[in-house]
């Protein structure tokens, strides 16, 4: 690293790739419920506001109309905080959206605990797990700007449904924005034990990285981006070369890609996976950093994670 | 509600529903489920639609001119597709083994819709939804395609069916038409007993619809309020049509079935005789 990185925005990051695409794709059509300016979705109103339409609070019959306005061959954006969309219009997202394999992308803000000033209802950690078990759904998860830019074009070229889960704070830039669908970008290269993160958490699995890697510890860290479809022969090559996984994620280690890292090593190739993310309970909001500290995520929780790994790999005593 | 209908369109109209009823019954005993009483009670609406209203063209079905129907999937589908094969968008052949989500599986999730049908439709309100957004759809590409959607009541007790009225009345609409089927039912038993909806009329009309109240059986007052919802200019229309459970056939007529139970062999065969099947081509 160069130095510590800038915090920037990823909702504005969206916005302002959404202005883009709209010059792009004359026929784009953005859904919104009621919070333009949280989400992002204020300036492509502004620039097209023909084509936005804010429906305020009817977030789940939201997921309904974006569906029908896709049907007849147009590209469809619906934005709202990620409770609303994976919570409350989870049966409208399943049947309205991925029941017809609709082109509805959906960009879902506030994922995770880090919320902003946001009450504490509206922290989701369960949304990756609902989102990646619908068939046919596109699960995105950006861990700063440059990759939710580059998510928002990418989604577009690739038909049918898609969740981008955004986090609402503003993260350091970790990479340049090199995002592809199925392909976790390798940060980090190393053979002692691979880090897999993603979202806010990619910015701490780098720090634990490199302060491992001060001591002789050659830590691989992938960005996982792409939860579904995610990159399987990536994952393995990681369990075969470095032996050992940890998964750091701002969402439920019940259901989330922890679940998906253990699940697709111990079927193709065992190795010791950990996982770090929020516990079986209901997540806090408050000061952006503090609840990924409170809940488990901090980086010394991380670092004695890692630790334990390099442990039975036999790398550390 | 009264229009202009000439007598030969009514009785063609009248042949063609009890043809379409008498294919619900064949469908729903060889499915050995489904009782026919709510696709009765939508039947002679559906014809409407599907064989006078509708711009459609059974060998052009992306035709992008066209207009819309939806109907949700629970709600009377062996009506929709009896009405879509005698219309000729899907063969004959097909009308005993058709898909119940109305789609073709022809990838792990990439579901091609059955010709004529729009989209695969839950029933929790989405129906209202996705025809808001076809209309805004269409609107947007200033083509002429008008936008029917066919509800049940148990929809109108959906709170995204309210949302969705809510935004279609906001955004003026007109090329929006919202068919009540009034048959009195939902599942579970006479709406007006579990949660009742009236005054739904005032409902419609203070969410912004034009609202017209008819006989769903009477073709002349159904082709006379579909005159009216184009002609309409100041936003979308919503027609509250009074129907009958059962509707064509004397022992199923308001008689409900929570259980949705198929008919036996012997009803099948009364109802069909009833519906002017030949006693010998009846009893099969």
């Amino acid at each position: 690293m160069t130095g510590p990185a800038k915090n920037e925005s990823l909702c504005d990051a969206y916005g302002r790739a959404l202005v883009e695409q709209g010059e792009r794709d004359p026929r784009l059509v953005v859904f919104e419920a009621g919070r333009s300016g949280p989400t992002g979705t204020r300036s492509f109103g502004e620039r097209f506001p023909d084509r936005f339409f804010d429906v305020g609070a009817m977030d789940a019959s939201m997921m309904s109309m974006a569906a029908g306005a896709s049907l007849g061959g147009r590209t469809v954006y619906a934005s709202t905080t990620a409770v609303l969309a994976a919570g409350h219009a989870y049966l409208y997202v399943r049947e309205s959206i991925c029941s017809n394999h609709a082109n509805v992308k959906i960009v879902a803000t506030h994922g995770g605990l880090l919320a902003g000033s946001d009450r504490r209802t509206h922290a989701m950690v369960e949304d990756i797990g609902l989102m990646r078990g619908l068939p046919g759904m596109t699960v995105v998860v950006p861990a700063d700007a440059p990759t939710t830019r580059a998510a928002t074009f990418a989604v577009a070229e690739r038909a049918g449904p898609a969740y981008v889960r955004l986090s609402s704070a503003d993260l350091p830039v970790v990479s340049e924005g090199a995002f592809a669908i199925g392909h976790a970008a390798e940060l980090r290269s190393g053979t002692d034990l691979t880090i897999v993160a993603l979202g806010a958490l990619v910015g701490r699995a780098l720090a634990v990285a490199d302060d491992l890697a001060r001591v002789g510890l050659s830590v691989r860290v992938l960005d996982f981006a792409s939860v579904k479809p995610f990159d399987e022969p990536a994952l393995l090559r990681a369990a075969r070369d470095t032996g050992a996984i940890l998964v750091l994620e701002e969402h439920s280690v019940l259901t989330g890609v922890g679940a998906l890292v253990a699940s697709t090593t111990s079927e193709n190739y065992p190795v010791p996976v950990r996982r770090v993310g929020v516990p079986d309970v209901f997540g806090e909001s408050g000061e952006p950093g503090a609840p990924l500290d409170r809940d488990g995520m901090s980086e010394e929780r991380i670092r004695d994670e890692a630790w334990e790994l390099l442990k039975i790999r036999g790398k550390v005593l | 509600m009264e229009h202009d209908v000439p007598e030969e369109l009514v009785g063609s109209l009248e042949a063609t529903a009890r043809e379409i009823r008498r294919d619900v019954i064949r469908m729903t005993c060889a499915a050995g489920s489904g009782h026919p009483g709510t696709s009765f009670s939508v039947t002679d609406l559906l014809t409407a639609l599907v064989f006078h209203e509708l711009r459609v063209d059974p060998t052009r079905p992306g035709w992008p001119d066209r207009d819309r129907l939806v109907l949700s999937k629970e709600h009377a589908a062996p009506a929709l597709y009896a009405a879509l094969v005698h219309r000729g968008f899907l063969p004959r052949e097909e009308l005993l083994s058709l898909p119940r989500s109305g789609r073709r599986r022809s990838g792990p999730v990439d579901r091609a819709p059955l010709p004529g049908l729009e989209a695969s439709i839950g029933g929790s309100g989405e129906a209202t939804g996705m025809a808001v957004g076809m209309a805004l759809d269409a609107r947007l590409d200033r083509r002429p395609s008008c936008v029917f959607a066919v509800l049940s009541e148990a929809e109108c007790q959906a709170g995204a069916t309210w949302e969705a009225l809510l935004a279609g009345g906001h955004h003026q609409l007109r090329n929006l038409v919202v068919v009540l089927n009034r048959n009195g039912y939902e599942p579970d038993g006479p709406t007006e007993a579990i949660v009742g909806i009236e005054p739904v009329a005032e409902k419609f009309r203070a969410f912004r619809f034009h609202t017209l109240e008819i006989d769903g059986h009477d073709f002349r007052e159904i082709l006379g309020a579909f005159a009216s919802a184009r002609a309409t200019t100041g936003g979308p229309t919503a027609i509250v049509a009074s129907t009958v459970t059962g509707k064509g056939v004397s022992f199923l007529e308001n008689v409900h079935d929570p259980q949705a139970r198929a008919l036996s062999k012997a009803e099948a065969e009364r109802a069909l005789i009833e519906l002017g099947v030949p006693p010998a081509e009846a009893v099969r």
